[in-house]
């Protein structure tokens, strides 16, 4: 199993979500998160005053899935994430030790 | 009963008891007396009586009275609340609140006396403390035969020292002590405030005798705000990590609630200087919309000059400018004029703001000097000239020559602001030595809100 993590732009959420269903991912967690990468944030100003943000709102969302679906996730995300633009976010694959469902006990695989 | 049958039984009454103060019952009965259209006795007594206030007058100044309570609260709480962290928007809303209530309760004790007492010389008034000379049936004198009831008079002046305390405060946020705060209002508004006041708007006082224009204070209020903002806020220096660490504004939503109160009291302000409902007041109004949407845009126009994007809070700093420029001007300047007015007001507060201050270092936290007090300047130099009928302004074409009106603005300016920041210093000194000025490192670092009134704004 695997465990991705992925920090995209806000507005992509439900276009990623979408892709991700059609190809039977069967779950994710998402969450509000601020940060930045190469966009280094950007610059506020208050009456003349500059403040320069660094971190800057993006969604995080955490998928756990089957060995075999990790690759097509990874390429569906890339694929509808991306605006070409600076600040697109990033995926990180994780190998996922184990998983269970609280309310069956169920685990590995089948816990998805 | 309708108005006017009402102001011929007060007439009536007045005149009956030749001066004596008459009582409530008496003015009813004598009402009744008098329903009567065309009795003889009224119809005489009307002409004899001018001095009696004409309801309408004293209806529209009882309305601007409280749109002028509506500017300190909840207009400048919220305005200045927002502008502050988060961290300490209970205590700035407490402070603007507390100077306010403290500065009414003083007013009727010794402000109006020393301000529009009896007796007085070119500086101060005396006589007339707890108001024991107004009465129902007193009257103050408005520009014209009119008069209106004193105790209308007495509050609406009351609503002008109580923002000006408040207004003061906004550049000593987040780091002035609460008791320190309160001190400080009752001995500025003491040797401060009432004397100016009376200078500028009192028979008798010294630039009313010299002629300055300020028709709704922009001397009395702006000016002397930001010149006294500035000299208490360097007195009790910059706040920790000022101007290093980030300290933007908390919530631009509330301050822009806030802003746009202060636009629809400031009518109560400006078109209720007149002290009648008449043209000149109709005068102010439009000049306070005209300036404020000129001023608004004005600043919003020079963040784009400047490279940087137009924003919410340049927008509510430019409608305070123009607000503060038109307010010595309301009734002393054509629409046009104002216009122009709002637009140089608003763009020399931008530059004093978002680069003088920078480079001076003093840290007026909410800019009461960078937009009151230097649009106050620009505005209440700038009424002589608008004032002029060659710029559609309502001067006296035969008399008014503009020179010598400038010169006249210029030295009411510099005795307002040399006033100002001397009475400062010595208002800050005694409240150093009596209650401290800030707060400590801690309670400031934690915020004022847990440490000086040990209550959240959110939760």
């Amino acid at each position: 199993m695997k465990y991705i993590i992925v920090v995209i732009k806000p507005f992509k959420l439900d276009e990623v979500r979408e892709a991700l269903g059609s190809v039977g991912v069967a779950g994710m967690t998402v969450s509000e998160v601020k940060g930045f990468g190469r966009q280094k944030g950007q610059t506020e100003i208050y009456r003349g005053a500059e403040y320069s943000t660094n971190m800057l709102p993006k969604v995080k969302l955490e998928i756990a899935v089957s060995d075999d679906l990790a690759a097509k996730v990874v390429e569906t995300i890339q694929q509808t994430a991306s605006t070409e633009a600076i600040g697109d976010g990033k995926i990180f694959v994780l190998d996922l030790v184990e998983a269970t469902r609280i309310r069956t006990g169920e685990t590995g695989d089948t816990a998805l | 009963m309708n108005s006017r049958v009402f102001r011929r039984a007060i007439a009536l009454v007045t005149t009956l008891m030749a001066g004596a103060s008459a009582s409530l019952a008496m003015a009813q009965e004598a009402a009744q007396a008098t329903t009567a259209e065309g009795s003889p006795i009224a119809a005489a007594t009307v002409e004899a009586a001018a001095a009696v206030p004409d309801p309408g007058n004293n209806a529209w100044m009882m309305t601007a009275t409280v749109l002028v309570l509506l500017m300190i609260l909840p207009g400048l709480a919220l305005f200045y609340g927002g502008l502050t962290r988060s961290k300490n928007m209970l205590s700035t809303i407490t402070q603007v609140g507390g100077a306010a209530c403290l500065a009414m309760l003083i007013w009727v004790m010794w402000g109006y006396g020393t301000a529009f007492g009896p007796e007085g010389n070119a500086f101060f008034a005396w006589g007339n403390y707890f108001l024991s000379a107004v009465t129902p049936e007193t009257t103050a004198a408005t520009f014209s035969d009119e008069v209106i009831s004193e105790y209308v008079f007495v509050s609406f002046q009351m609503t002008f020292a109580a923002i000006t305390a408040a207004l003061v405060l906004g550049a000593t946020v987040e780091r002035l002590k609460f008791s320190a705060a309160m001190l400080f209002t009752a001995i500025w508004l003491t040797i401060v405030y009432f004397p100016i006041a009376h200078m500028v708007w009192a028979g008798g006082g010294l630039l009313f005798e010299m002629g300055a224009l300020d028709f709704a204070g922009g001397t009395v209020v702006h000016i002397n705000a930001g010149v006294s903002a500035l000299v208490l806020a360097m007195f009790l220096g910059k706040r920790r990590g000022y101007p290093a660490e980030p300290m933007p504004p908390h919530s631009l939503t509330l301050t822009l609630v806030g802003a746009g109160l202060l636009w629809v009291g400031w009518f109560g302000f400006n078109a209720g200087s007149e002290l009648e409902a008449d043209g000149i007041a109709g005068l102010a109004m439009i000049n306070t919309f005209v300036a404020t949407a000129a001023g608004a845009l004005a600043w919003m126009l020079m963040e784009r000059f400047a490279g940087h994007k137009g924003s919410a809070l340049g927008f509510a700093s430019g409608l305070i400018a123009g607000l503060v420029a038109v307010t010595p001007a309301a009734g002393n300047s054509g629409p046009f004029g104002a216009i122009v007015l709002g637009i140089v007001a608003s763009v020399v507060a931008y530059f004093a703001v978002a680069r003088i201050k920078g480079r001076l270092g003093y840290d007026d936290a909410l800019d009461v000097f960078g937009i009151h007090g230097v649009a106050g300047i620009v505005g209440a130099i700038g009424t002589g000239i608008v004032y002029s009928p060659a710029l559609g302004g309502p001067g006296d074409a035969a008399e008014y020559a503009m020179g010598s009106q400038i010169t006249t603005q210029i030295v009411a300016v510099a005795v307002a602001v040399v006033w100002a920041a001397v009475g400062t210093v010595i208002a800050a000194l005694l409240v150093r030595l009596l209650t401290g000025l800030r707060v400590s490192e801690e309670v400031e670092r934690e915020g004022l809100d847990i440490g000086e009134h040990g209550e959240r704004a959110y939760n």
